[in-house]
C-alpha cells in the first residue's frame, strides 16, 4: 500500500511538472517570437523604411512607406464595411430574429468564419477583380470584411446576449419600444465588448496575406483612391522572405515587427478597455 | 369620445409596431446579406469549377497526378498534404496545449495564470505570415541542421523519417503548424477547465485521489466537450493555413511515406498557381480544391456539432 | 459615439487621398497607374528601367509585379493588367485565346543557369546536357556520378543526394529551361516535355526566381535554375553547360549574345535560342518579351507605353548590360522600333 502511494505520489508529481514545463515552452515560444522579431526587426527599422517606396532589387535605401499605407486603407475598408454588416447582424440575431433566421444566420456565419481565408480570396477574385479587369484596394477591403464579418457578428450577439436582463426589463418598463431600448440601452451597455470584438477582428485581418495575393495585388508606389492594386505589409513580408536578396530580409523583418507591434497593441488595448468596463460595471 | 381614444391607442400600438417593425427589417437585412454572401461564394466556387467535375468526376478526389501540361488534375497529393501536416501539428500541439492548460487551470496560482494566459493568447493574434518568416530563416535551418539528422540516426529505420534532409517538408509545416495552433487548444482547454465545478474537484480529492489522479480521472472528462472542441477548432485553423505552410513545405505535389519529404498543402497550391494558371481547367481545377478545401472544413465543423450535441446529452457539461 | 466621431474624420481623409505624405501628390499630370506582370527573370533590369522612366517622366507610373511568366500572360489574358511580360512567347493557343491579339517586344537576353550549393567545392562546375537532364529526370541521384564526374575531373564531389529545386509557379524561366532539355534529352521531351509549368519527375518547388535563388542559397547539395543576374547578383556559383559545338560555356554577356546571334528574327518576334549552333553560345540563353496588347483604347496609357518601348529600345539597353542583360542586337532593335507602331 506504502509504494503504491509513493508511487501515486512520484506520478502526480511527474505528470504536473509535466504541464508546467509545457506551459513553459508554450509561453517561450512567444517571447522567442518577440524576442527575435524585436532584435532582427529592430536593427532594420530606420527613417527610410517608414518613408521610401521600395528601390529595385539589388539597391538599398527602400522603405515600405506604401505597404504601410497601404495596410491601413485595407483595414479601414474592411472595418467601414464588416463592422456595420456584422453589427446589425449580431443585432437582428440577438434581438429581432425569430428562432429558424437565427439558426440560418447563425449557421452561415459560422459557416463563412470557417472558410479558407485563400478561398475568400478567389471568391472575390471572381466577384470584384474579373469584372472590373483590375485588382484594386477596394477588393482587398473586400476580401478582408468577409474574414472580418463572422468575428463581428459572433462578439455582438454574445455581448448582446450578455447584458443583464434587468437592465432589458428597465428600459422596457420606462415605455421604450423594443428598438429604442435596443439602440440607447442594451447597445451601448454591450459597446465595449462589441469594440473589443472589433479591434480584435480588425487586428486579425491586419496579417491576413492570402485573400490579398488576388485582390488587392500589389504595387511600387503609392495607390491613391480605391480602384488600383496596393502593396501591404503582410504581402511584402512574403514577398520580401523568400527572394534571395538580404535587404529584403533585413526589411522583411522590420516589417514582421511592425505588423506585430500593431497586432499586439490592438490586443493589449481591448484587454485595457474591457478591464475598464468591467470595474465601472462594480 | 371613448371612440376617438381607442383609435389613437390604436395608431399609437401601429406606430410602435412600425418602429419595431423597421428596425427588424432594416437588422433582418443584413443578417440576410450574410446568407447571401455565402450562397454567392459556395455557388461561384461551384459554378467555376465545372470544366473538371466534368472531367474527372469524383476521381478527382483520388487523382495522384498534377500535371498542368498535360491537363490532369488530381487532388489527392493535397489532401494528403493537408491532412498529414495537419495531423502532425495536432500531434504535437494537442499534448503541450492541453498540458499548458491543465497547468493554468489546475495549478497555477490565479494572477500568474492570467498573465501567462494572456501571453499565450498573444501568440494566437501573431499573423501566419510572420510565422512564415520565422519558419523560413530559423525553424528549417534548425530542422535541417539539427533535428532532422538526428531523428534519422536515431528512427532512420522507420519508413516516416527516411530520405534526403532538406529542412523543408511535412514536418516543417506541421512544426509551424502546430506552434499556430498551440494558443487556441490552451486557452479553449483552460476555460472549459477552469468551468469544472469545484465540487467536482473536491469530491475526487476527498476521495483520496491526488491533484494529478483527481484531474485526470474527473476534471478533464468533465470539461471534454470544451477540450475536443478547442481541438477541432485548432485542425480548422490548420486545415486552412496557407502562408506558412507555403513557405516550409517545400511546394513538391507528391504522396511520400517520409515526414522529412516534401509536399504540398491545398491552400498552398492554389496560392502558389491561381494568378499563373495557364489554362481555364487549370484555373478550374484549382478552384475545385478550393471547394474540396472549403467542405473538408464544413465537414469538420459539422462534426463537432454533433459530437459536442452528442456529449451534451451524455452528461458532463451541458 | 461622440468620440468616434471626429475619430472618423482624419480616417475618411486617409482613405480619399490614399495615405500619400502631402508632397507627393501634387505632381500636376498623376497620371494613371499602369500595371503589368510576368516573369522574374527580368524583374531587375524591368524595375530599374520603369524607375529611371519615372524619373525622367513623373506622371508615368508602371507597377510591375514579378508574379511569373504564366502568371503574366493569365493576367493580360483576363485583362486584369495593361501588359504583360514572359520569357516563353505565347503559343498560337494562348493568342488566340486573347480578346485583343498581342504584340511581343523583346527587351533583353539572359541566360537561365544551373546554379548549385556544394560547401567545400571551389572552382566552376560543369555540366554535360545529359547530365542535367539525368539530375531533373531524377535518374542521376548522387553528386559523384559518373555522368557529372566526368565532365570535371580534379574536382572532388561529394557521394551526397542532389536536391533538385525547380519553380512552383507558372514560369518562362522554365520553359526555358524545359525547352533546353527536351532539344537535348529524347527522354525528357517524351517523359515530361516543355513549358511553364510541368510535372516535374523530382525536386521542390519554390515561388519565383527569387525563391529558387533563396532555397539553392540555403540548402546545401542542391541545384536550382535561374535566370543568370540572379546567380550573380546573390553570388551564387553557377555551372558552365557544355553547348552544340562542344565546348563548356559560362554564362555571360559574351556568350549571351552569341547564342542570339545565330537566330533568326520572325516578323512576331517569337523565336527560342535554346540549344543554337555556333562556337561561344551559352546553350540555355532566351530572349524576354514585354507583351502588350496591339490596342489600347486609352490613349495615355498608350502613349505612356510607346513612349516607355522607345526608350527602352535606345536608352534603356545600356542600363540592361550594367545589370548583367545582354543587349538586344541593333537588327532587332530597328526592326522592334517599326513594330511600336502596331499599337494602336
Amino acid at each position: 500500500m506504502k509504494t503504491r502511494f509513493i508511487l501515486r505520489k512520484a506520478i502526480n508529481a511527474l505528470m504536473l511538472g509535466l504541464t508546467g514545463l509545457c506551459a513553459l515552452v508554450t509561453v517561450s515560444v512567444l517571447f522567442f517570437i518577440l524576442g527575435y522579431l524585436l532584435w532582427n526587426g529592430g536593427r532594420a527599422l530606420d527613417w527610410n523604411f517608414f518613408t521610401k517606396l521600395p528601390s529595385p532589387p539589388g539597391e538599398t535605401g527602400g522603405g515600405m512607406a506604401n505597404a504601410i499605407a497601404g495596410s491601413a486603407k485595407l483595414i479601414l475598408i474592411s472595418v467601414l464595411v464588416g463592422l456595420p454588416v456584422g453589427f446589425m447582424a449580431g443585432v437582428y440575431v440577438a434581438e429581432f430574429s425569430g428562432k429558424t433566421m437565427a439558426f440560418f444566420v447563425r449557421y452561415t456565419t459560422d459557416l463563412l468564419n470557417g472558410v479558407p481565408s485563400i478561398v475568400i480570396g478567389i471568391f472575390v477574385y471572381a466577384i470584384a477583380v474579373l469584372p472590373v479587369k483590375h485588382f484594386s484596394v477596394l477588393a482587398g477591403g473586400l476580401a478582408l470584411s468577409l474574414i472580418l464579418i463572422p468575428v463581428v457578428v459572433r462578439t455582438t450577439e454574445e455581448f448582446l446576449r450578455s447584458v443583464p436582463g434587468p437592465l432589458r426589463e428597465g428600459a422596457l418598463a420606462l415605455g421604450a419600444r423594443h428598438w429604442q431600448a435596443v439602440a440607447t440601452v442594451i447597445v451601448p451597455a454591450a459597446a465595449r465588448g462589441i469594440l473589443t470584438g472589433a479591434i480584435l477582428g480588425a487586428a486579425r485581418v491586419a496579417g491576413e496575406t492570402a485573400p490579398l495575393l488576388f485582390t488587392s495585388f500589389n504595387n511600387r508606389y503609392w495607390s491613391p483612391g480605391l480602384g488600383e492594386p496596393s502593396a501591404s505589409l503582410p504581402v511584402m513580408i512574403f514577398t520580401y522572405a523568400i527572394a534571395p536578396y538580404d535587404d529584403w530580409h533585413r526589411q522583411a523583418w522590420a516589417a514582421g515587427l511592425v505588423l506585430l507591434g500593431l497586432v499586439l497593441a490592438a490586443n493589449i488595448a481591448t484587454r485595457w478597455i474591457l478591464s475598464k468596463g468591467l470595474s465601472a460595471q462594480r | 369620445m371613448a371612440a376617438a381614444a381607442t383609435s389613437r391607442v390604436q395608431l399609437f400600438r401601429r406606430r410602435l409596431q412600425a418602429g419595431d417593425e423597421a428596425a427588424h427589417l432594416l437588422t433582418l437585412l443584413f443578417g440576410v446579406s450574410i446568407l447571401l454572401i455565402t450562397v454567392l461564394l459556395v455557388w461561384e466556387l461551384w459554378v467555376n469549377s465545372a470544366l473538371p467535375r466534368q472531367k474527372f468526376g469524383l476521381g478527382f478526389l483520388f487523382g495522384r497526378v498534377w500535371d498542368p501540361v498535360a491537363e490532369q488534375f488530381g487532388a489527392l497529393p493535397f489532401i494528403y498534404g493537408t491532412v498529414v501536416t495537419s495531423a502532425v501539428a495536432l500531434l504535437i500541439a494537442v499534448p503541450f496545449g492541453l498540458g499548458a492548460a491543465i497547468f493554468l487551470a489546475e495549478l497555477a496560482p490565479a494572477r500568474i495564470s492570467s498573465a501567462l494566459t494572456f501571453v499565450v493568447e498573444l501568440l494566437a493574434a501573431v499573423p501566419s505570415v510572420i510565422f512564415g518568416l520565422l519558419g523560413v530563416f530559423i525553424l528549417v535551418p534548425f530542422l535541417r541542421t539539427t533535428v532532422q539528422p538526428a531523428l534519422q540516426s536515431t528512427l532512420g529505420y522507420l519508413p516516416i523519417f527516411r530520405g534526403p534532409v532538406l529542412g523543408v517538408g511535412l514536418l516543417a509545416a506541421g512544426v509551424v503548424l502546430a506552434i499556430m495552433i498551440v494558443p487556441f487548444i490552451v486557452s479553449i482547454s483552460r476555460e472549459a477547465l477552469l468551468a469544472v465545478p469545484a465540487e467536482q474537484r473536491e469530491a475526487a480529492l476527498a476521495l483520496g485521489a491526488t491533484r494529478w489522479e483527481a484531474t485526470r480521472q474527473v476534471v478533464v472528462p468533465y470539461a471534454r466537450l470544451g477540450i475536443f472542441g478547442s481541438v477541432l477548432l485548432a485542425l480548422a485553423r490548420a486545415l486552412g493555413e496557407t502562408m506558412a505552410v507555403t513557405m516550409v513545405i517545400g511546394n513538391d505535389p507528391r504522396i511520400s511515406a517520409s515526414l522529412l519529404a516534401p509536399g504540398y498543402s491545398i491552400a498552398a497550391v492554389i496560392a502558389n498557381e491561381f494568378t499563373e494558371a495557364s489554362s481555364e481547367m487549370h484555373v478550374q481545377a484549382l478552384i475545385e480544391l478550393g471547394l474540396v478545401l472549403f467542405l473538408l472544413t464544413i465537414l469538420l465543423n459539422g462534426v463537432a456539432r454533433l459530437l459536442i450535441l452528442g456529449m451534451g446529452r451524455q452528461g458532463g457539461r451541458p | 459615439m461622440k468620440t468616434l466621431v471626429p475619430l472618423l474624420l482624419p480616417l475618411m481623409f486617409l482613405l480619399s487621398c490614399g495615405g500619400k505624405p502631402p508632397g507627393e501628390g501634387k505632381a500636376p499630370a498623376e497620371g494613371k497607374l499602369i500595371n503589368g506582370a510576368g516573369a522574374t527573370f527580368p524583374y531587375p533590369v524591368y524595375s530599374k528601367w520603369f524607375d529611371e522612366y519615372h524619373k525622367l517622366h513623373p506622371n508615368v507610373r508602371i507597377n510591375y509585379q514579378s508574379i511569373g511568366s504564366g502568371g503574366g500572360i493569365r493576367q493580360l489574358q483576363a485583362g486584369t493588367v495593361d501588359f504583360g511580360a514572359s520569357d516563353s512567347p505565347m503559343n498560337d493557343e494562348q493568342i488566340a485565346k486573347s480578346a485583343t491579339p498581342p504584340l511581343h517586344f523583346p527587351t533583353v537576353i539572359g541566360a537561365v543557369v544551373p546554379v548549385y550549393n556544394l560547401p567545400g567545392v571551389t572552382g566552376d562546375l560543369r555540366f554535360t546536357p545529359e547530365a542535367l537532364a539525368g539530375i531533373y529526370l531524377g535518374t542521376v541521384k548522387k553528386w559523384n556520378d559518373r555522368q557529372i564526374a566526368s565532365a570535371n575531373a580534379g574536382v572532388k564531389l561529394p557521394a551526397t543526394g542532389i536536391i533538385v529545386i525547380h519553380r512552383s509557379d507558372g514560369s518562362g524561366t522554365t520553359f526555358v529551361w524545359t525547352d533546353y532539355l527536351a532539344k537535348v534529352s529524347q527522354s525528357w521531351a517524351a517523359k515530361v516535355g516543355s513549358g511553364t509549368s510541368v510535372n516535374w519527375p523530382v525536386g521542390l518547388g519554390a515561388k519565383g526566381n527569387e525563391g529558387v535563388a533563396g532555397l539553392v542559397k540555403q540548402t546545401p547539395g542542391s541545384i536550382g535554375y535561374v535566370e543568370l543576374v540572379y546567380a550573380v547578383q546573390n553570388q551564387i556559383p553557377f555551372a558552365a553547360v557544355r553547348n552544340q559545338a562542344g565546348e563548356f560555356v559560362k554564362a555571360g554577356l559574351d556568350s549571351v549574345t552569341a547564342a542570339a546571334a545565330s537566330a533568326v528574327m520572325p516578323d512576331d518576334f517569337r523565336v527560342s535560342i535554346t540549344n543554337p549552333p555556333g562556337k561561344g553560345a551559352y546553350p540555355i540563353s532566351s530572349f524576354t518579351w514585354l507583351i502588350i496588347p496591339s490596342a489600347i483604347p486609352d490613349p495615355e496609357k498608350r502613349s505612356a507605353l510607346t513612349g516607355f518601348l522607345q526608350w527602352m529600345l535606345t536608352d534603356g539597353q545600356p542600363v540592361a548590360k550594367t545589370l548583367g542583360y545582354a543587349p538586344l542586337p541593333p537588327a532587332v532593335v530597328s526592326m522592334e522600333l517599326k513594330a511600336i507602331s502596331q499599337i494602336r
